[in-house]
């Protein structure tokens, strides 16, 4: 019905849509969470009121982000045994753990505390209040934890055992799933590209209102904390990823080799910014090419040896001829993988550039609106915030696409893990109705954040200078119709 | 005890949990049109729930990564069978969620009247569709064994083979039938607590209306369950006892104790629930069409340095969530009224066409 497309297929783009989906707010809940809270602490320490201001107004946008994170979250946790209930058997003695811990350590505590938070500003003493942002913003770090140490044990397994009558992966060391270098690599590389997202928004807002001439004194520390945020994740992101490259081809040589288009083994092998020919078709023609760069990337010697596609393949049908079979391609998509991995580093690192240009521009206390460069930036400053939003979902296509065709590296394929009765058209439809619900939510979503932006932060006059004073009162004269500080 | 008992009682705990947290949450949203009249008691009836609701969603997503960890073969064939249903949950979910933070965003009573509408419909549909998931499991659905790529000849190869259609017999539609009017209830004596004025009296009523549907459905659907109980002489009294703490509730509720009707609604789902549990053990879903293909504890379950670890875990922070999460109720249990609800903090331009002057 759909050109050779099976429920595989349909499973796969499911999850890739859902999942892309989940981590767009991801990483400004994670970032935005920390936003906010040095926002309030700031205000809580200076009492100078444009703290509160900033507190207020990215603490909108932070909660209207953060529903979408948490409602397409509760998809993500149930899709595992829905559409990939034989990968569900086989891992989750392993796999299971850190989700479920994920749960407990997590989950309680963000949603909990965020609760507290955003109901909390006349019910609480002013500190206790910003110790719940704070461990809201702890807890986001602590999920992101989990749920990349279960994702890093897919990339590279470890500390099981298979068991020999169910053929079922055993936890045999929850340590190394939990601590194993591939996870910490993988936290700290997605947790500075969370602050880059992040940081991207706010100086998106935050040098628009400036652009605009409009509460620049207010805006300004917000756009130069983000800034400084955006640039040390930026240097943040290059260090890890180039660690991450080199474990990556101690792990997972082919997903670096397709990463690369490199399909013979090469010694001092280049590193290529712009390939054309037949990427896909086992050979690949440099046209912009750094010498020796790939392989000082991949082994730290710019002479270093870089083990081609085609070596790999034949190694890999020797390894595994008996476990899965004589004729498997162990090759991902090249096509995808070359593309996603330039793509994540360039559209991520184009936001940094655009964050130091933002810092120079605004140095001490400079607000230039009218000048040659306005225009220029004013553009910059709508589109920013794009640049690390897609870098990031580039880092995952690559991350998951360059693990195929394996689903738990080596040990169990993509097409094993699928659910066996699952038909098609249940996979179609619900494919289309979370595409089509989430279409209209990221639509809503995005047409409120603009209502909000537009409208800016609140002015002081707006805001009771003091909730915390104001509800102390309230409670002396024992006003039981008082209103709420705040309500849904 | 054994580890695998342990995890099953740790898992009908969390759904325990979940039911009696999130079923206010789902009443609540359940009786939205019928109880909030205007804009103003909608929103007071919102509010109540407001500061909660997502810590209690949160029992559901640890019983599902519980489930997951401690019995995988559970998680791979109850969602992957009941496919549609959980769907159906999952959307259902997500535009509750998204309706209690973003309604009150914007200055429009077609806005607030669509967001009303996804709150009531994401409150229905949980509501009845987990009480029809459990009679599946309970009562039992078409579980048999397909080859796949695992070894065969293990609990490996069972799976759902019936149909969307099959979960939706009469002993499964009636248990549906029976967690959405007790959570309605549950929910009612909820408002009931949380509010003033007449908010609360409106509230009181629903309880008492709605409660007493409940019970003549609740004790029939869990009569009928005592057909799959295999420890009859355990479950009944507790469905008994749970009878009798539903009519206390309602008694209470009548008799203007709203703390005591809320804390014997709560033993009522906790019993329910408890006896569809203990009357399965230790069967974790039930094959219709043969005993020999039912996934139980021993066959289902991840093995001991997993569970002892989970175990560990939980025993942990188990106790610590329930602290803070007590905390919160604690922090916010003033009764709310409608002359207690700011005006509406609004976004951007009014919209004008819809606005809302009247506002009530
Ligand atoms: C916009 C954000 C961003 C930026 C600027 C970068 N990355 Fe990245 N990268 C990610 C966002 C990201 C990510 C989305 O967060 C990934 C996906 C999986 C992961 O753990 O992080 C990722 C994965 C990822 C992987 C895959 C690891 C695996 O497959 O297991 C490698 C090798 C790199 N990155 C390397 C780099 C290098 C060398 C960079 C710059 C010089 C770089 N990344 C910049
Ligand atoms: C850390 C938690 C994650 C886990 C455990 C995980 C696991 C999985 C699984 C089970 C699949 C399905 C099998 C497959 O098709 O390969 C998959 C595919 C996919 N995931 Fe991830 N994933 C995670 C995070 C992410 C994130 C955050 C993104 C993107 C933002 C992402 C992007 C994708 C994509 C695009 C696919 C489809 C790949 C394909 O079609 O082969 N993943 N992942
Ligand atoms: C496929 C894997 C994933 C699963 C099963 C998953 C599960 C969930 C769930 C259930 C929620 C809702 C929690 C709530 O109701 O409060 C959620 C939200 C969230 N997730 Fe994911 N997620 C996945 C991928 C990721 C990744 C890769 C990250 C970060 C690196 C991440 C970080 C977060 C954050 C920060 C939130 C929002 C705050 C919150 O948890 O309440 N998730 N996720």
């Amino acid at each position: 019905m759909l050109g050779g497309m099976e429920a595989l297929d349909l499973a796969r783009w499911q999850f890739g849509i859902t999942t892309v989906y989940h981590f767009l707010f991801v990483p400004l809940t994670i970032g935005g969470a920390f936003f906010v809270a040095a926002f309030q602490t700031a205000w809580v320490r200076t009492g100078n009121v444009k703290y509160l201001q900033l507190t207020k107004f990215f603490g909108k946008l932070f909660l209207i982000n953060f529903a979408m994170g948490v409602v397409t979250g509760i998809v993500q946790e149930f899709q595992f045994g829905m559409n990939w209930s034989v990968y569900s058997r086989f891992v989750g003695d392993v796999f299971g753990a850190p989700l479920a811990m994920e749960g407990l350590l997590a989950f309680f505590l963000e949603s909990t505390f965020l609760g507290l938070w955003i109901f909390g500003w006349d019910r609480l003493p002013k500190k206790i209040h910003l110790a719940t942002i704070w461990a809201a913003a702890f807890g986001t770090l602590i999920s992101a934890y989990f749920i990349l140490a279960a994702n890093a044990w897919m990339q590279h397994p470890v500390g099981y055992i298979i068991d020999d009558t169910t053929g079922r992966a055993v936890l045999t060391d929850i340590n190394a799933v939990l601590f194993q270098n591939t996870a910490v690599l993988a936290f700290v590389h997605t947790i500075f590209a969370c602050f880059l997202t992040a940081g991207a928004a706010v100086i998106a807002i935050a040098g628009w209102k400036m652009v605009k001439g409009r509460q620049i004194e207010v805006f300004r520390p917000a756009m130069k904390a983000a800034a400084v945020v955006m640039i040390i994740a930026g240097v943040g992101l290059s260090v890890s990823g180039d660690f991450f490259s080199k474990l990556m081809v101690e792990q997972q040589p082919m997903k670096m080799a397709a990463a690369e288009g490199l399909y013979e083994t090469e010694a001092g092998a280049p590193f290529s910014v712009l390939s054309i020919g037949e990427i896909n078709g086992g050979s690949a023609d440099c046209v912009f090419c750094v010498p020796g760069l790939l392989a000082f990337l991949s082994t730290g010697s710019f002479d270093g040896t870089v083990e081609g596609i085609n070596d790999l393949q034949s190694q890999y049908e020797s390894q595994f001829a008996e476990k899965f079979g004589e004729d498997i391609n162990y090759v991902p998509y090249v096509p995808v993988t070359y593309w996603s991995f330039r793509l994540m580093i360039g559209l991520g690192m184009v936001s940094v550039l655009f964050a130091m240009w933002a810092l120079w521009r605004y140095r001490g206390a400079r607000a230039p609106t009218n000048d040659r460069l306005a225009k220029p930036f004013a553009i910059g400053a709508t589109l920013v915030v794009l640049g690390p939003l897609l870098g990031n979902s580039f880092g995952w296509i690559f991350t998951e696409m360059g693990r195929q065709p394996w689903i738990v590296f080596g040990e169990q394929l993509t097409a094993d893990a699928v659910s066996p009765l699952v038909t098609m058209g249940e996979v179609l439809f619900t494919m289309i109705a979370f595409t089509l619900v989430y279409l209209v939510l990221i639509l809503i979503e995005v047409k409120l954040l603009l209502h909000y932006i537009a409208k800016g932060a609140p002015e002081p006059d707006e805001l009771t200078s003091d909730p915390f004073a104001d509800a102390q009162e309230a409670q002396q004269a024992e006003d039981e119709d008082a209103k709420l500080y705040f309500a849904y | 005890m054994d580890l695998v008992t342990i995890w099953f009682i740790l898992i009908a705990v969390l759904w325990v949990g979940y039911f009696i947290l999130d079923g206010f949450d789902q009443g609540v949203g359940v009786l939205l049109p019928f109880l909030g009249r205007d804009d103003l008691r909608r929103r007071v009836m919102i509010n109540t729930i407001g500061p909660v609701w997502d810590g209690n969603e949160v029992w559901l997503l640890v019983a599902g990564g519980a489930t997951f960890a401690a019995f995988p073969l559970w998680y791979a064939t109850m969602f992957s069978g009941y496919y549609l249903a959980l769907f159906a949950i999952l959307i259902a979910l997500i535009v509750r969620g998204v309706a209690f933070e973003y309604r009150g965003k914007r200055d429009s009573v077609r806005w607030r009247a669509n967001w009303d509408r996804a709150i009531f419909v994401g409150s229905v549909l949980p509501a009845l569709l987990f009480g029809v998931a459990f009679g599946n499991v309970v009562g039992g659905s078409p579980i048999s064994p397909i080859e796949t790529t695992l070894p065969t000849g293990t609990a490996n190869d069972l799976n759902y083979t019936g149909s969307f259609f099959d979960l939706l017999n009469p002993f499964a539609l009636l248990l549906g039938v029976m967690t959405l009017l007790v959570f309605t209830t549950h929910g009612a004596i909820f408002l009931a607590l949380k509010t003033r004025g007449e908010m609360h009296e409106a509230a009181r009523g629903a309880a008492i209306k709605v409660g007493l549907a409940a019970a003549v459905v609740a004790v029939a659907a869990l009569l009928w369950a005592q057909a799959f109980s295999g420890r009859v002489a355990v479950t009944l009294p507790m469905v008994l006892v749970a009878a009798v703490a539903f009519l206390g509730a309602l008694m209470m509720i009548w008799r203007r104790r709203d703390g005591w009707a809320f804390i014997l609604s709560s033993v009522t789902i906790a019993l329910a629930v408890a006896s569809l549990f203990v009357g399965m053990f230790p069967n974790v879903m039930v094959s219709s069409i043969d005993a020999a293909y039912n996934l139980t504890v021993y066959n289902a379950s991840s093995q001991e340095y997993t569970l002892t670890i989970m175990t560990w875990v939980a025993v942990i922070m188990t106790p610590i969530v329930l602290i803070y999460q007590g905390w919160t109720y604690w922090v916010f249990r003033k009764r709310i009224s409608t002359s207690m609800i700011p005006p509406q903090p609004v976004a951007g331009r009014a919209d004008d066409r819809y606005a809302d002057s009247a506002r009530n």
